[in-house]
């Protein structure tokens, strides 16, 4: 017991980057993914062929393979990022790829006659989207945009490759010096512990969306 | 009044109709019938700006604009099928929402129209209720409401007793005809006989219509 008493306050002070790393990602990966998965609805071509060339490369290499080629091949050619910064780019740009696939099947999956009772009624454009097609794509993608939260819980691990410290290096640490698996564990039961808090919130806002139909 | 002046309309190279012409008269129901497919909703899309058309000018109240105009939907209000209703607002907000954004009408004012409305249309007790909880008749006046609320020169129905039973049709031509006492020019795309028998100042005769065209 003591043991974990001590380990505790080494591994917490990787939550910072954690957490930093997970709120920056959702904050910035929300409103890129909204304006990717409308770039994808465009009518011109160009537009959607680019944005689907970055969603097929965001999503068809590992996101560890693009957060080095970020820092240190960007670095290479002038680009150059601080560590948190290479990981605020590579994660947002990562997860708006994933989070436009699924805003985009959203949209799709509302009813035609919706966009024309809005557009009948005189609403702009923005005001169509904001006011009547997002709340009703929220409620369409709440479940899948769930399950990249919780994805990204765990992909802020990611970080070790560049010299963060999150919590998992932070144990790494102590493991390493004490030979010891203890320092593990605990990492371990802090990620569950942030997936079953996000895993409630998922579920309040699931419930909350429940009003209407 | 409303008038339609040599309207044409093809989806491709099929041509739905040419050189329609149609007259709405102040405070009169129209009702516009003719079989399936033969482009009811299709008219109705093309006047409130959901699809284009070819060629065609619109007369509203003396006004006559090119087909296209934004002016001409902005005076009619459009009562769908389905009714479309927006399913993540209340009855009320439904009503209010286009007011409020379009019009940028004070709030307190909309709010007022919308509870005259709601009690015009007897469906002051589902004010706060969703969509999903509403009966066929009672959304269908939900979007009769939501029309009204913008105060057209003139509103369209397409198909507005299609699904409803009897005393539900029943209401809608209570509805309608109340309306027209006030002054309201409605325009009525049905396929039920005895309710256009009971509304109807004038039919609108599509096949024959188009038929004439296509003898000259
Ligand atoms: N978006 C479209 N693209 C191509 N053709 C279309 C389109 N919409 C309708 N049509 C065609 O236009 C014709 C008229 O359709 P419309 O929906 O206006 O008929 P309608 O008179 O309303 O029929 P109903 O009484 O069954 O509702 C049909 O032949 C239909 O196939
Ligand atoms: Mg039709």
């Amino acid at each position: 017991m003591s043991e974990i008493g001590n380990y505790l306050p080494t591994i917490l002070s990787g939550l910072n980057m954690t957490l930093g790393v997970f709120f920056v990602t959702i904050i910035g990966s929300i409103p890129l993914g909204i304006i990717v998965a409308l770039a994808m609805r465009s009518q011109y071509f160009m537009l959607r062929w680019f944005v689907n060339g970055y969603i097929w490369i965001m999503r068809g290499t590992p996101l560890l393979l693009q957060l080095i080629f970020v820092y240190y091949g960007l670095g290479m050619i002038g680009i150059t990022f601080s560590r948190f910064n290479a990981v605020a780019f590579a994660f947002i740009i990562n997860y708006a790829a994933y989070l436009a696939e699924i805003f985009r099947g959203g949209i799709q999956a509302i009813p035609q006659g919706q966009f024309e009772a809005a557009q009948v009624l005189g609403l702009s454009k923005t005001q169509s989207f904001f006011k009547v097609i997002l709340p009703q794509v929220i409620k369409i993608v709440v479940p899948a945009f769930g399950n990249e939260v919780i994805n990204l819980v765990k992909d802020t691990s990611l970080v070790y490759v560049i010299g963060l410290g999150d919590i998992l290096r932070a144990g790494t640490i102590a493991a390493s010096r004490d030979v010891s698996l203890i320092p593990y564990l605990i990492v371990g039961v802090v990620y569950l512990i942030m997936i079953a808090i996000v895993t409630l919130a998922l579920r309040a806002s699931e419930k909350k969306l429940n009003t209407w139909r | 009044m409303m008038k339609l002046k040599n309207l044409s309309k093809q989806y491709g190279d099929n041509v739905i109709f040419k050189n329609l012409s149609l007259e709405l008269k102040d405070g009169e129901i129209l009702t516009v019938m003719g079989p399936s497919g033969i482009g009811k909703t299709t008219l109705i899309k093309v006047l409130t700006g959901l699809e284009e058309a070819e060629a065609g000018q619109v007369e509203i109240n003396g006004n006559e604009y090119e087909i296209g105009d934004p002016a001409i939907s902005e005076q009619i209000g459009l009562v769908f099928q389905d009714f479309n209703l927006f399913p993540h607002l209340t009855v009320k907000e439904n009503i209010a929402l286009a007011p409020v954004l379009v019009k940028k009408r004070a709030k307190q004012e909309v709010d007022q129209k919308v509870n005259e409305l709601l009690k015009q249309l007897g469906i002051t007790e589902q004010a706060d209720l969703y969509p999903y909880q509403l009966s066929g008749g009672q959304k269908q006046r939900v979007a009769i409401a939501r029309a009204l609320a913008m105060n057209p020169e003139v509103i369209i129905y397409d198909e507005p007793t299609s699904g409803l039973d009897e005393k539900s049709t029943e209401q809608v031509e209570k509805i309608m005809l109340a309306l027209k006492k006030e002054g309201v020019s409605q325009m009525v795309v049905t396929h039920d006989l005895p309710f256009a028998e009971k509304v109807a100042d004038t039919n609108f005769d599509f096949l024959k219509e188009i038929e004439n065209e296509k003898n000259k």
